[in-house]
């Protein structure tokens, strides 16, 4: 039973990291990156929007990804009975 | 209340600055006699019962370095949009950090990174290489923050560089060897709160003076305050490619370079041993998660802030020096010209500064630039140096003397708090590791104590030495610091905790070769080593800079260790219970032996 308890947290687990982190990718490498170029083309005040997500959104975005993590743990912890 | 205002006016930077200085070095010190550590565990992790809050302050200011506080901005301010490797690079870890490393690392609880290696991987030989790993990333790394602390020194107390970095030793031999990772966590905490407090009032002045905007984020993509409507960064844009360099918003990088390095400094940020140590000071495993993301909160203001000022500072330097009369430059600009940060030769003889692209001076045989030489084939009369745009930028500005001061405060909490994390892993690598692990097991918890002081003592000397003496190869080397992080750690950490078939054969074969294969790149591009001249950019392999080469170096390190574990037996059972029981975030317990 605790085995496949375990087994279950961390499948959940791991689909929380994987989602996490591809928004991760998106907005630093795809955003920041590869589609500077693009998004450079809108302007959003004074930043071109390419530049923006890598020299200021990306790291906001970090910022939120990790305490939606804690959130998301958090509340996963307590499903599994794993909070203490 | 008027004579008070008279003395603050006729303190002076310099006083300024002893005072300010002054009162933060006796803060540290008060704060280690209050918090010394008086067992091992103390000494190590800080007892294990260090708040999320305490531990994400004590960590970005372990995390945030000398450069990032006095060069990081400088290089963006010159890079222009390729600064954002370093933006991201280093903030971006910190996700791979909470998501991926420290919630297990806390729950395998042990005192440093090489115990988890040497322990999930059941052998001695993977505890060595770990060792070995840990002292490369991180006496690469110290050897620059003791140097950064003796240049801030001789820039605002005209101390000799040498005593600085001496000052520097002694102050943090007191409260490293005195309260180890206990002493350590709380300075920080305090070190924290100087650096940020430096860093963004000069921020927050420039950007009303320049934009109205209290908000330096917010400030560098508003509209200009002299009332023409135009944007900042419309404006630098503008100038930078009227005087020849490439567009501010553009950068001159590769797409895959700049892709290579940020990929290479975050995987780095998550693999270097002083942050991942900081994680194991905390109670429970959600903390170590908490603390992850407070970390970051707290290094964003700093990292977002960074490149507003980048954007100031460089428009109000060009328009400030560009084509004026040598005659009438501000006293700054004389001043740092003294240091050797700035030079200036007017070549062509119209008593005006030419402030254009390219390099205005020769090297010497040094690879520094020679004042003397200019360069005949490049119309550029102007050399300025990276650091000077956060040092000198309240200079430029005009701003109080009192905040100037604070700036070298600032430097000087953020190289002393990033040197002592460094020396306790290097101490600890040595105590805990090589001593009580391989090659004296019954030692008693007081001999370790001593044992873990007496490294302490002896890493402090070393960095010292360093610092003192830095081999040409040290500034090279603390950016690759990462990189040897990436190609060593991280995926022996990953697949550790993710790929419960991994086994010792797979898990040393990846470190060494990905750590060799780094360190040959590094010696082969990047110091020139293995040819008579260094080898053009065209050589290098997909047209990857050394510093984002950790990204490859990483990626052999993964191939390896998978492959290799294919043809070699799995780990035993009770390791494979020991990857089972991580995963799983209750009873944590206290760190142990």
């Amino acid at each position: 039973m605790t085995k496949k308890n375990a087994k279950a947290y961390w499948k959940e687990n791991i689909k929380y990291v994987l989602i996490l982190l591809v928004i991760w990718f998106l907005v630093s490498y795809g955003a920041g990156i590869i589609f500077k170029e693009a998004l450079n083309e809108i302007k959003v005040a004074g930043f071109k929007l390419g530049f923006w997500f890598a020299q200021q959104g990306s790291m906001y975005v970090f910022v939120i990804l990790i305490f939606v993590y804690v959130r998301l743990m958090n509340k996963l912890d307590k499903k599994y009975g794993y909070d203490e | 209340m008027t004579n008070s205002i008279m003395l603050v006016e006729s303190l002076g930077v310099q006083n300024w600055t002893y005072i300010l200085v002054g009162i933060t070095f006796a803060l540290y010190i008060g704060i280690a006699i209050w918090s010394r550590a008086s067992s091992t565990k103390e000494f190590y992790v800080a007892g294990g019962g260090v708040s999320p809050l305490a531990n994400g302050m004590a960590t970005a200011a372990d995390w945030m370095s000398a450069a990032s506080f006095i060069s990081m901005a400088g290089i963006i301010s010159f890079a222009g949009y390729d600064g954002a490797v370093y933006l991201m690079g280093w903030t971006g870890g910190y996700v791979l950090l909470a998501l991926l490393l420290a919630p297990y690392l806390r729950k395998f609880g042990k005192f440093t990174v090489p115990d988890f290696i040497g322990d999930r991987y059941y052998s001695n030989t993977a505890r060595f290489v770990g060792v070995i790993c840990a002292l490369l990333v991180s006496f690469t790394y110290v050897a620059g923050q003791m140097r950064g602390v003796g240049l801030v020194f001789s820039r605002f107390l005209e101390v000799d560089i040498n005593k600085g970095v001496i000052i520097g030793m002694l102050i943090v031999l007191f409260y490293a060897v005195l309260g180890g990772m206990k002493g350590i966590t709380y300075t920080q905490v305090a070190q924290y709160c100087v650096l940020i407090f430096a860093f963004m009032v000069p921020a927050i002045f420039i950007s009303i003076q320049m934009t109205g905007n209290p908000v330096p984020q917010l400030g560098f993509g508003s509209e200009l305050a002299d009332g023409s409507g135009t944007y900042l960064l419309d404006k630098l844009d503008g100038l930078s490619t009227d005087l020849g360099f490439a567009e501010y918003t553009e950068g001159s990088k590769s797409l895959i370079d700049v892709f290579a390095i940020t990929l290479a400094l975050m995987v780095g940020t998550a693999g270097l041993p002083h942050v991942i140590v900081r994680f194991f000071t905390v109670k429970r495993v959600k903390d170590a998660r908490k603390s992850a993301g407070i970390a970051l909160f707290l290094i964003m203001i700093l990292y977002t802030a960074a490149p507003a000022v980048a954007v100031f500072a460089r428009t109000n330097m060009i328009e400030t020096v560009s084509n004026q009369p040598y005659t009438s430059v501000p006293e700054w600009f004389k001043k740092w010209e003294t240091t050797g940060l700035i030079g200036f030769y007017d070549k062509n003889s119209d008593g005006k500064i030419q402030y254009l692209s390219g390099n205005a001076f020769l090297k010497d045989e040094h690879g520094k630039f020679d004042f003397k030489k200019p360069d005949p084939n490049v119309k550029n009369e102007l050399y300025v140096d990276n650091d000077i745009m956060v040092l000198a930028n309240p200079e430029i500005a005009d701003l109080p003397d009192w905040v100037i001061a604070l700036v070298a405060a600032g430097g000087l909490a953020a190289a002393l708090s990033t040197a002592a994390g460094l020396l306790l892993v290097i101490s600890a690598s040595v105590s805990h590791d090589l001593i009580k692990k391989m090659m004296n097991p019954n030692i008693s918890e007081k001999g370790e104590l001593i044992a873990a002081r007496l490294s302490a003592v002896g890493a402090v000397c070393v960095a010292g030495y360093f610092g003192i003496n830095p081999p040409g190869f040290v500034a090279a080397t603390v950016a690759l610091a990462f990189g040897l992080a990436a190609a060593s750690f991280f995926p022996a950490i990953i697949l550790g905790i993710f790929y419960k078939r991994m086994n010792k054969e797979g898990a040393i074969a990846g470190m060494v070769v990905g750590i060799t294969s780094m360190l040959l790149y590094m010696i082969k591009y990047k110091l020139g080593w293995f040819d008579e001249v260094l080898p053009d950019k065209s050589d290098w392999w997909f047209g990857i800079s050394p510093e984002g080469f950790g990204t490859i170096a990483m990626i052999l390190n993964f191939i390896v260790s998978i492959a290799i574990m294919k043809f070699t037996p799995p780990p035993p059972q009770e390791v494979q219970d020991i990857v089972e029981n991580i995963r799983i975030p209750s009873g944590a317990g206290s760190a142990t032996h």
